[in-house]
């Protein structure tokens, strides 16, 4: 586990960017259990190299005209329970990675970007496939 | 906060998920972490070896779900390795 103080400005971050902030299993399950709707839960990680564009794509990815109905952040190697259980509902088959964003619709997973897709890549790259599956999965049904 | 690097003077494929090919029948998909004259070292790392699941199942699967785990850390030696490259450049 990393120092709390170091790792306090990455929790700032994206709660400044409007993600409520998971860091208990009961706070998951609040969330997450029957969750209706779409709900992006974003694996938070102090890895530079590649959280380091994670959370600025996703705040830029945020500002397009469509969204998730809630967002959502654990925090991967300090809130170790919280992150296990929400990776226990993005299924058995996705292998856990962090950092890493996961695109629920009425609880099951439409979209994960896997560490090893923003890993290397700018912040505009990671954006663009996120505001792609918002586009897809989140807009409104006439 | 954003860019934020907690491991200056890294190599250039440090905390990249890359595939390693070997001369044998084994070939690695996992985290690289550095190297050295003689080993490369990498974390999180998958296995696939010739004979079983064919490699492009492998990957395809690797690609949708994530590097499913076989070893945390893994040490291969550079005499083993034939080519080393991105997963994202291998899979898409």
């Amino acid at each position: 586990m990393y120092d709390p103080t170091l790792v306090q400005p990455m929790r700032d971050e994206t709660v400044a960017m409007g993600l409520e902030e998971l860091t208990t299993i009961a706070e998951v399950d609040a969330v997450l259990a029957n969750h209706s709707g779409t709900a992006l839960v974003l694996v938070n990680s102090v890895c530079g190299c590649a959280a380091g564009t994670a959370r600025p794509a996703l705040k830029h990815a945020l500002s397009h005209g469509v969204t998730p109905d809630r967002v959502y952040s654990v925090f991967a190697g300090m809130d170790t329970e919280a992150t296990q259980r929400a990776r226990s509902y993005f299924g058995e088959d996705f292998q856990p990675s962090s950092p890493s964003m996961a695109l629920l619709h009425d609880g099951g997973v439409v979209m994960m970007l896997h560490r090893h897709m923003i890993e290397g890549r700018s912040v505009e790259d990671i954006s663009a496939d996120l505001t792609a599956a918002f586009d897809k999965h989140c807009g409104t049904t006439v | 906060m954003s860019g934020h690097v907690f491991h200056p003077g890294h190599h250039e494929l440090h905390g990249i998920t890359v595939v390693v090919e070997t001369s044998g029948d084994t070939t690695y998909v996992g985290r690289f972490d550095r190297e050295d004259d003689e080993q490369a070292y990498l974390k999180d790392v998958g296995v696939h070896r010739a004979g079983s699941q064919s490699w492009e199942e492998y990957l395809d699967r690797t690609m949708l779900y994530g590097v499913k785990v076989d070893h945390r850390d893994l040490v291969v030696p550079r005499s083993e390795i034939v080519r080393i490259r991105k997963l994202t450049e291998v899979g898409n």
